[in-house]
């Protein structure tokens, strides 16, 4: 069982709904990035998703886009952030981190699994892969097949950081995932405020917040207030 | 050929859109079912002659095909060997060989009830031919042009907005074609419903390598005929040479001689200031490693952690960090062999062909063109030389002027 199986496992038992946050490796450096990282159990994350960055991530909005420039202008390397989490884990074991405990990896269809979501299974590394409004009844067993983890609902057709997601397009789809699958199914895209959060997390598993939150971090608020925001969209979702 | 053990280069991609290791699919979940749905609606349409019949229609008379194959007299005895043909793709419709694509593609968005066009381009040769198609039809387009190019190239972007199309500046990277590519891939994803992406190139997530190369093939199957009708029955060229960016004139050109061993292939790559580890240069086959990118795996220029590196060109159409799968899959078994020019070497072949032949070439081609005078002079007299000449000069002029140094203020 992984750290997210687990955790998972805790929160069905809590009768909770998991909060996700996301955060890019070494933005906007090494430093503040880990110090926010720290904080981010403390100020309610369940699961955090670690991203590594890219000079062309494909499914990111300008968001994302620009916090991967900051970080691999600051010198983010591979290696780097895999001390990053060497450095986490001195002083927390259980907190999942997506990206170690298990793999998302956007451009990678189960088309292509051969590859790297099998082996990833084998080496006990959850593979979480994404499901999307164009997912459909024809298909979606296919993109189940290999998934583990849990599913990520993806709430819009677009990139990060775009069009606000809707709870009411969003309930449906998550109804349709989880009468195929036992695995949690966590909902992404498109949610910046607690009451989103709450509303997205009302109708599955829980939520993702990634762009609202490196937003902060790309106008230099502090990390306390960073903590703060994400408090408060952690709270949003466990009131749900 | 035996000796690789593979009977024919001509069955590429397999079922999962393999080139070899190169290729394959390697989208978001969102684009996952319209590309799939893609590879059906193309399947169908390769084999239907209604398609065809569209197709033929419209390269005789909207782009003027087949384009001249001619002989550079003056071009040849100036080399002093090897006899040199020049495919004249430059005499297309746009002024290049990128319309020949464009219109299959445009077809197939019609037939799949799709409203809304999208292109990236480089040296907006791929842009103005996609806006040019839209107009035809009547169809919404959206062009991604990254920022330094649309400076680079200021005739192209008036040209699109000319024919209605909307042109994006896209500002992320270095703003060049690889970023315009991410850019239009962005937007297909939030627009997948009503979209479709032409691709410019023989590169992007199965069917687009394979499908381009299909529709960019009229040129070496045209070579082919065209030559035997010049030089007698059954003569085909002892080497064929073209430009790679993405490589599609390039593919064009070479896919039907593929399994023609007597015919030697040699794909050239933009060299930049020169192909060495200070990485001024996009010769991806020469000074990159395989790698995926926009979809599918090939070579590419990338650092130790798999970040890609920005390329340099004079050439914006050749400006890109990677190349075609097909490409990447014929260097690794040997059929064809790339080289890499030289920004310099480049503007004296432009210069020449210019005075000699009275055609003024793109900056593409020059790349071509100046291996061609690399190796002509050293080649037998009836050795047979076919470049294609893959577009047309004129948007390169002021890019040109600046670099010889002539004020075009008047």
């Amino acid at each position: 069982m992984t750290r997210i199986d687990a955790t998972f496992q805790r929160l069905k038992a809590e009768g909770k709904k998991a909060f996700v946050s996301y955060i890019m490796a070494g933005d906007p450096d090494a430093e503040t990035s880990f110090a926010v990282m720290k904080g981010l159990p403390e100020a309610g994350v369940d699961i955090i998703e670690l991203g590594m960055p890219f000079t062309d991530p494909m499914a990111d909005g300008p968001t994302i886009q620009l916090a991967g420039q900051r970080a691999l202008e600051a010198g983010q390397t591979l290696e780097r952030t895999l001390q990053m989490v060497r450095d986490f884990r001195k002083a927390d074991d259980t907190t999942p981190i997506v990206g170690i405990d298990g793999l998302i990896v956007v451009d990678l269809p189960p088309e292509e699994d051969s590859e790297l979501c099998l082996p990833a299974k084998a080496a006990g590394l959850n593979f979480i892969r994404l499901a999307t409004p164009t997912t459909d009844a024809k298909r979606l067993p296919t993109v189940l097949q290999n998934t583990s983890g849990f599913v990520y609902y993806v709430s819009i057709t677009g990139i990060t950081g775009a069009a606000a997601a809707q709870a009411a397009d969003v309930a449906p789809e998550v109804a349709r995932i989880k009468a195929s699958t036992d695995l949690p199914v966590i909902v992404g895209f498109g949610i910046r405020t607690p009451e989103t959060a709450k509303a997205i997390a009302g109708v599955a598993d829980g939520c993702v917040v990634g762009s609202a939150i490196v937003k902060m971090i790309e106008q230099k608020r502090s990390v306390a207030d960073i903590l703060a925001f994400v408090r408060g969209l952690a709270d949003g979702a466990h009131r749900a | 050929m035996a000796e690789d053990g593979i009977n024919s280069f001509m069955t590429g991609p397999d079922e999962a859109g393999r080139f070899g290791i190169f290729g394959g699919r390697f989208v978001s979940e969102t684009l996952m079912p319209l590309i799939l749905e893609l590879e059906e609606r193309y399947t169908f349409a390769k084999t239907d002659p209604s398609f065809w019949a569209e197709m033929e229609d419209l390269w005789k008379h909207y782009v003027g095909r087949p384009s001249p194959l001619y002989f550079a007299e003056r071009m040849t005895t100036h080399l002093g060997g090897a006899k040199i043909y020049m495919k004249r793709d430059e005499l297309n419709h746009t002024g290049a060989h990128k319309i020949n694509n464009v219109l299959g593609q445009i077809i197939l968005a019609r037939r799949m009830g799709k409203t809304r066009i999208i292109a990236e381009t480089g040296a907006g040769q791929h842009g103005v031919a996609t806006a040019t198609v839209c107009a035809k039809f009547g169809l919404k387009c959206v062009v991604y042009m990254g920022a330094h190019d649309v400076e680079r190239q200021a005739p192209n972007v008036f040209r699109m907005r000319l024919l209605g199309a909307e042109v994006v500046p896209v500002t992320s990277g270095r703003g060049t074609l690889k970023d315009a590519m991410n850019d239009a891939l962005r937007d297909w994803v939030t627009n997948v419903r009503d979209t479709f992406y032409c691709i410019g190139t023989v590169a992007g997530p199965h069917p687009y390598p394979a499908m381009v190369r299909d529709f960019q093939s009229v040129i070496g199957r045209e070579v082919r005929w065209q030559l035997a009708e010049q030089e007698g029955e059954g003569r085909l060229p002892d080497t064929v040479i073209a430009a790679i960016g993405g490589g599609s004139n390039a593919m064009g050109l070479f896919y039907p001689f593929l399994d023609d061993p007597s015919v030697k292939i040699i794909g050239v790559e933009a060299g930049g200031k020169g192909v060495d580890d200070r990485m001024q240069h996009c010769a991806s086959l020469t000074g990159g490693r395989p790698g995926v990118l926009h979809g599918n795996r090939t070579y590419l220029l990338q650092d130790a952690d798999g970040q890609i590196l920005e390329g340099f060109s004079i050439s914006a159409g050749l400006d890109y960090p990677g190349i075609g799968p097909e490409h990447a899959w014929l260097h690794d078994t040997g059929r064809a062999q790339y080289v890499s020019i030289t920004d310099t070497e480049a503007l004296e072949a432009f210069q020449l062909c210019c005075k000699l032949e009275g055609i003024i070439p793109a900056l593409e081609p020059s790349h071509a063109l100046a291996h061609v005078m690399k190796i002509a002079p050293k080649l037998p007299k009836d050795h047979i030389i076919v470049m294609n000449m893959c577009g047309r000069g004129d948007k390169d002029i002021f890019t040109v002027a600046k670099h010889l140094g002539f004020d075009m203020k008047v």
